[in-house]
C-alpha cells in the first residue's frame, strides 16, 4: 500500500484543511490527476497524485486540517509491492527540484523520519541534515519560529523529545493568514539573500507592433498580452545565463535547466500568490498564452494545483499596470533571481542617431549575489532586451 | 442582447459582466464615466475577459484599436449600442 500524502507547498505552509476528494475508495488515478482540493493560506489548491494506481482509503476527512506530510490516502499501485512506502511527492525541498521538472515524475522511498503523520516543524534545510545525520527529528527540540527545528537544533544534536502538536480542526483563510505567509517569505529574503540590483530600458515599439499586427488576426479570446513577451523572452534569456534559475540552500546552489517562472499575481481580496507557469521554453507562445490567462484565473478564483505553488524556478514581477515605472524586487527563497517590470511609458529617446517617440518599459533584475556576480546580470537583462528587439524569434 | 435593447438593459448587461469578471466592484460606488481600472483594481487580464464577455454576449468581434473605449461602463455601453444595431441575440 501507498501513502498519498499532503505536500508543502512551500517552505512558508504548515497545514492546510481538507476541502474535498475528487476521488473515492476504488477509483483508478493515473499520474498527474488531480485527487484533492485543499485549503490553505493562499487559496483552495489542488493536489495532484504523481503515480497510478488505486485508491484504496480515505484517511482524511473533508474539513479537517492536517499537517504536511499527512498522509491524506492509501493507494495502491500497478506494480505494488506490500512493504515498499511511497509518497505521491516528498516534502518540497529545492534539491527535489530535477524530480519535480521531470515530466513524468515518479516518487521515491522516503526515510523513516518522514513517515510520521504529525510532522513537527522543520525548515527544509534542517530536514535533509536530520536525514543526513540519521537523527528524527521529533526528538529534537526546535528554536525557530512557533518551535520550528532549525538547522542549528539539528545540528546541536538530539535534545528532549517535544510534544507533537495536534493539529486544529477549524479550517482558517483569511488576509491575515496570508500577510504572514507573505511576511514570513520576505524577511526570509531579506535576511539571507544577498541581493544585487540592476535595471535597464528596453523599448517595446517592435515588440509591440508585432504583437498588434498579430492580435489584429485573431478573435479577441486568442489574443495575446504583452506580458506573455516578457514571459518567453526572460525564459529564453535563461539559456544564456543559467545562473539566474534555480535555487539557493542549504549553502548550495542548484540550478535547473527547465524553467518554470513564478508569476506574481495580486488577489482581490488583498495578497499575492506565485504560481509557476511550467515549462516556459518549451512552449510556443500559442501555447503560453492560455495556460498563462489559466493560471491568473485559478489564482484568483481558486484551484492552483500544488505543483504550481512548488515548482517557481525564477519570479516575474510586473507592476505596470499601477503605473509604477520601476519595480525594486525582491527575490522569492530559495530562488535566485527575481525580474521586475515596469509600465509602458511613451519616452523620446535616439533611434539611428534621430530622436524619436518609442513604448519603452523598464527591466529590472534582484539578483543572489552567492549565486552571480552584476555581470553576468548584466547580460542577462541585455539578453531580455534583445529577444525582445526581435518577437518573432520567441 | 437584441437590436432593440435600451440603453439601460444594455447598461446592465454591461454592469453584469464587470461583475462576473471583478466580484469586488461596488456597482453603486461605481462612477460610470470614469475608467474602470482608475476606481478599481482592474488589470489587463480582467478587461481581457471583460472584453471577450461583451464580444460573445453580443456577437462583436471588437478589434484590439478600440479597446480604449471600453475602458469605463458608459464607454462600452455606448460602443455597444453603436456597434451591435443589426447584431442577432447571442441570448
Amino acid at each position: 500500500m501507498s501513502e498519498f500524502r499532503l505536500p508543502s507547498l512551500g517552505a512558508d505552509m504548515d497545514d492546510a484543511t481538507l476541502r474535498e476528494w475528487f476521488v473515492k475508495p476504488g477509483d483508478t488515478v493515473k499520474n498527474g490527476d488531480i485527487v484533492a482540493a485543499v485549503e490553505t493560506n493562499k487559496g483552495i489548491i489542488d493536489i495532484e497524485i504523481f503515480e497510478g494506481g488505486t485508491i484504496e482509503q480515505i484517511m482524511v476527512q473533508p474539513d479537517e486540517k492536517v499537517p504536511v506530510g499527512a498522509v491524506l490516502a492509501l493507494y495502491r499501485t500497478e506494480h505494488e509491492s506490500e512493504v515498499k512506502r511511497l509518497t505521491p511527492e516528498p516534502a518540497t525541498h529545492p534539491f527535489n527540484k530535477e524530480r519535480a521538472s521531470q515530466p513524468e515524475r515518479t516518487p521515491e522511498p522516503e526515510s523513516t523520519s518522514a513517515e510520521a503523520p504529525l510532522r513537527k516543524r522543520i525548515s527544509p534545510a534542517a530536514r535533509k541534515r536530520a536525514r543526513e545525520l540519521g537523527i528524527d527529528p521529533d526528538t529534537l527540540s526546535g528554536t525557530g519560529p512557533d518551535g520550528a527545528v532549525t538547522l542549528d537544533d539539528v545540528l546541536a544534536g538530539a535534545g528532549p523529545a517535544a510534544p507533537v502538536t495536534k493539529p486544529a480542526t477549524q479550517p482558517e483563510l483569511s488576509r491575515a493568514g496570508m500577510r504572514q505567509v507573505i511576511a514570513a517569505a520576505m524577511a526570509r529574503s531579506k535576511r539571507e539573500i544577498p541581493h544585487y540590483y540592476l535595471s535597464t530600458t528596453i523599448d517595446m515599439t517592435p515588440a509591440l507592433d508585432w504583437l498588434e499586427a498579430r492580435n489584429t488576426q485573431r478573435p479577441l479570446p486568442e489574443r495575446m498580452v504583452y506580458a506573455a513577451l516578457l514571459l518567453k523572452a526572460v525564459a529564453m534569456a535563461v539559456k544564456k545565463i543559467p545562473e539566474m534559475n534555480g535555487y539557493f540552500a542549504d549553502g548550495q546552489v542548484q540550478l535547473d535547466t527547465d524553467v518554470h517562472i513564478g508569476v506574481a499575481i495580486s488577489l482581490r481580496t488583498g495578497g499575492l500568490v506565485v504560481p509557476a507557469l511550467h515549462n516556459v521554453t518549451k512552449k510556443s507562445l500559442d501555447q503560453l498564452m492560455p495556460d498563462f490567462f489559466d493560471l491568473v484565473d485559478r489564482a484568483r478564483s481558486g484551484h492552483l494545483r500544488a505543483s504550481e505553488l512548488q515548482d517557481g524556478t525564477i519570479t516575474v514581477t510586473s507592476l505596470g499596470e499601477q503605473g509604477v515605472e520601476t519595480v525594486f524586487p525582491i527575490i522569492y527563497p530559495p530562488q535566485i533571481a527575481i525580474v521586475g517590470f515596469g509600465s509602458l511609458v511613451d519616452r523620446v529617446i535616439p533611434v539611428a542617431g534621430k530622436p524619436a517617440v518609442r513604448r519603452v518599459i523598464n527591466a529590472s533584475l534582484a539578483a543572489d549575489h552567492r549565486v552571480s556576480d552584476g555581470h553576468r546580470g548584466g547580460l542577462f537583462l541585455a539578453e531580455i532586451n534583445r529577444l525582445l528587439q526581435e518577437p518573432e524569434s520567441l | 442582447m437584441t437590436p432593440n435593447m435600451s440603453a439601460d438593459e444594455i447598461k446592465a448587461l454591461v454592469l453584469e459582466k464587470l461583475l462576473q469578471v471583478a466580484p469586488d466592484i461596488e456597482p453603486a460606488q461605481l462612477d460610470t464615466a470614469t475608467p474602470i481600472r482608475d476606481q478599481y483594481d482592474f488589470d489587463s487580464m480582467d478587461f481581457l475577459h471583460f472584453a471577450i464577455a461583451l464580444g460573445q454576449q453580443c456577437q462583436l468581434e471588437i478589434p484590439e484599436h478600440d479597446y480604449r473605449e471600453l475602458q469605463s461602463v458608459d464607454g462600452a455601453v455606448d460602443y455597444l449600442v453603436k456597434h451591435s444595431n443589426g447584431n442577432a441575440a447571442a441570448k
